[in-house]
């Protein structure tokens, strides 16, 4: 009799079929990226969930477990809330104005024109420059002695020498500052988003928009930006979070003054648990943001999902 | 509703000329199809009817007026695009309300005259749908509702059937065709679809390469091709082209009959090689080469099945074959028809 064919014989390598498991070898890849995670993110946040609950201070190491009175405390501190509603004024007017500069570069840059491809890339800068470069020349732009801004006011005529205002020595212009440099580093990322969503709308749809009499202010915002309005969201949220969480801008352009009038709660929760060292309240302070993000995004998903078409 | 007068239209793009100096009247009531190859520039010359693009030359007459620098909105016009173009984000109702709404029509004359649409075109019962949830057919339903709510006085129609399948196309350009002759709106409509051309224009406007090649009846356009290119265009399989001195000998398919079944009197004899034959139920379409004559394609007769017998449809022999005088057209070497020499 003739054999056909020979039975297969796995090659007898104990480590080889180990690393041949799908079910195996998948897991194995994963399992950096959630190591790491792990690391970061996972185990401070267990450990600020922690303090947050003890007495624990770089003075008095205490992991005596105090209950909610840590949260209970800053609550009832006047900064704490004057910091609170900082931070959603501070989130919210960046972003709106982000989105605002981002939907107008978008259309600026729909538009051909020479050197086009040169602006598209330059625009990216602002977002590109490290935190703290840009922060330093704001703050010199809105200085109370060398303000260019302040130079070309007088210069147009517009305000008068003794007038010119002191943007970060007054609470409400520092609020308004520290939202434009915010929302200066934003709007190269909105433009980027506006750009993808507005290309992506059929130029049928635009067309039919134009024919049936829309001019440019209706097909804008009847039609394109309710089109794209789920892919900003999106943006919008990442926004949020960064923006929401950030201390950066803060703390190099105004330290949290004048008197407490742009602390954020990043910059609070920093102040309190790294700089003073009461590390159990810094905790609590910024756990707070916790709760207060994950109710903001879920309700921009459900929107998302809603009009989703 | 109104005529359109296109005089001398030419569009250039970055040094191509998309359109070439169309010239084309279109009376009151019309349906007019604009039939040609992709980028032979049909769609260009519809757009600029409309206003969505600007020509580089020429004028556009609608009703006694030069629109050229009016913009779409202000023409008067409705398009219905090859996609459609419907809003995603709102439902059928205000998808046809939006043409009302930017002419800032009272919301309850918005709702009767949304009624009224919709009512036209069936599809009451989808107005509180979004696209999204409809069928091909509907959209195109409700496209059309949106482009005829305000009643335009030319209504333009770009490829609205080439999204939807064959057995949707075929009733969909019935019912296209008898909705028009029923508001009487003049139409002007783009396919490269020659059925479609056929089947629905009053005139049809053959274009290639920017320029109008014929401009007539169905009838006129089928069996009087103005030129080679208009000759083979329309027709499948298209009409067959000899060399005949320094030109081209062009008759149909249909009229290239065995000898037997071609009445006597004034015919041209052919001497026709059978290659193979397709049966396609209705027709019986047979390719083969002529005796002593070249030509650029394939012959084909198109035969009716019953009445051909199996001799004169033999692959591999020669056969006896006629074409009455009457239908043969001739092309001089340029391509355009000449009279017999």
């Amino acid at each position: 009799m003739v054999a056909i064919a020979e039975k297969f014989v796995r090659p007898r390598s104990r480590f080889g079929s180990i690393l041949d498991r799908p079910k195996i070898l998948g897991p194995l890849f994963v399992s950096p990226a959630i190591l790491y995670v792990l690391a970061l993110v996972g185990a401070p946040f267990c450990l600020a969930l922690y303090y947050s609950v003890s007495a624990y201070t770089i003075y008095s190491q205490s992991y005596k477990f105090v209950g909610l009175a840590n949260f209970v405390q800053i609550f009832g501190s006047d900064i704490f809330r004057t910091t609170l509603v900082n931070t959603f004024i501070f989130t919210f007017g960046s972003q709106i104005l982000g989105l605002v500069l981002g939907k107008f570069g978008a259309l600026l840059l729909l538009k051909p024109f020479p050197g086009r491809k040169i602006v598209r890339a330059l625009i990216v800068l602002p977002w590109a420059v490290p935190v703290a470069l840009a922060t330093v020349a704001w703050e010199w732009m809105f200085d109370s002695l060398y303000s260019v801004i302040n130079w070309t006011f007088i210069a147009l005529g517009v305000i008068d020498r003794s007038d010119a205002p002191n943007w970060l020595g007054n609470p409400h212009l520092a609020m308004l500052c520290v939202m434009v440099v915010n929302a200066w580093r934003f709007f190269p990322f909105a433009i980027v988003i506006f750009l993808a969503g507005i290309t992506a709308v059929p130029q049928d749809v635009i067309d039919a928009a134009t024919v049936d009499g829309a001019g440019f202010w209706r097909r804008n915002y009847q039609i394109i930006v309710p089109i794209i309005a789920p892919i900003v969201v999106v943006g919008l949220i990442f926004g949020t979070v960064f923006t929401f969480t950030d201390l950066s801008i803060v703390y190099l352009l105004t330290n949290g003054g004048p008197v407490n009038a742009t602390s954020v709660l990043g910059f609070e929760g920093f102040q309190v648990g790294i700089v003073s060292g009461d590390v159990a309240h810094g905790a609590a302070i910024s756990l707070v943001m916790l709760p207060v993000l994950f109710v903001l995004v879920v309700v921009m998903l459900r929107f998302i999902r809603r009009r989703e078409i | 509703m109104a005529a359109v007068q296109a005089t001398d239209i030419v569009k250039q793009f970055e040094g191509v000329a998309a359109v070439n100096g169309i010239s084309l009247a279109i009376p009151d009531g019309e349906f007019m199809v604009l039939l040609g190859p992709s980028g032979c520039g049909k769609t260009t010359f519809l757009r600029i009817i409309c206003g969505l693009e600007k020509q580089t030359g020429g004028d556009i007459v609608i009703g006694g007026n030069v629109v050229n620098e009016l913009p779409p909105r202000a023409r008067g016009v409705a398009m219905m695009f090859q996609s459609y173009g419907l809003y995603p984000h709102y439902t059928v109702r205000k998808n046809i309300g939006f043409p009302l709404r930017t002419q800032r029509v009272a919301s309850a004359e918005i709702k009767k005259k949304v009624g009224w649409a919709a009512e036209l075109l069936g599809i009451t019962h989808l107005l509180d749908r979004r696209p999204r949830q409809l069928s091909g057919g509907e959209r195109q339903r409700v496209a059309l509702a949106r482009a005829l709510v305000r009643e335009p006085t030319v209504l333009l129609l770009d490829e609205p059937l080439s999204n939807l399948d064959a057995k949707l196309r075929a009733s969909a350009r019935n019912e296209i065709k008898a909705f028009q002759q029923r508001v009487g709106t003049t139409t002007i409509y783009v396919t490269h679809d020659q059925v479609e051309a056929m089947g629905m224009g009053d005139r049809i406007a053959v274009i290639d390469h920017g320029q109008i090649r014929q401009v007539g009846t169905p009838t006129a356009i089928y069996d009087d091709p103005a030129d080679r290119f208009v000759a083979t265009f329309v027709g499948t399989p298209p009409m067959n082209l000899v060399n005949w001195n320094g030109g081209h000998l062009g008759f149909r398919p249909e009229n290239f009959l065995p000898k037997e079944m071609v009445e006597s009197g004034d015919v041209t004899d052919f001497s026709f090689r059978v290659d193979r034959s397709e049966y396609l139920g209705s027709e019986r379409i047979v390719y083969g080469t002529l005796e002593g004559l070249e030509s650029a394609t394939e012959i084909t007769a198109k035969l009716p099945p019953a009445h051909v017998a199996f001799e004169n449809i033999r692959p591999g022999e020669y056969h006896p074959y006629a074409v009455r005088n009457a239908t043969l057209c001739y092309f001089d070497k340029d391509g355009k028809r000449a009279n017999r020499h």
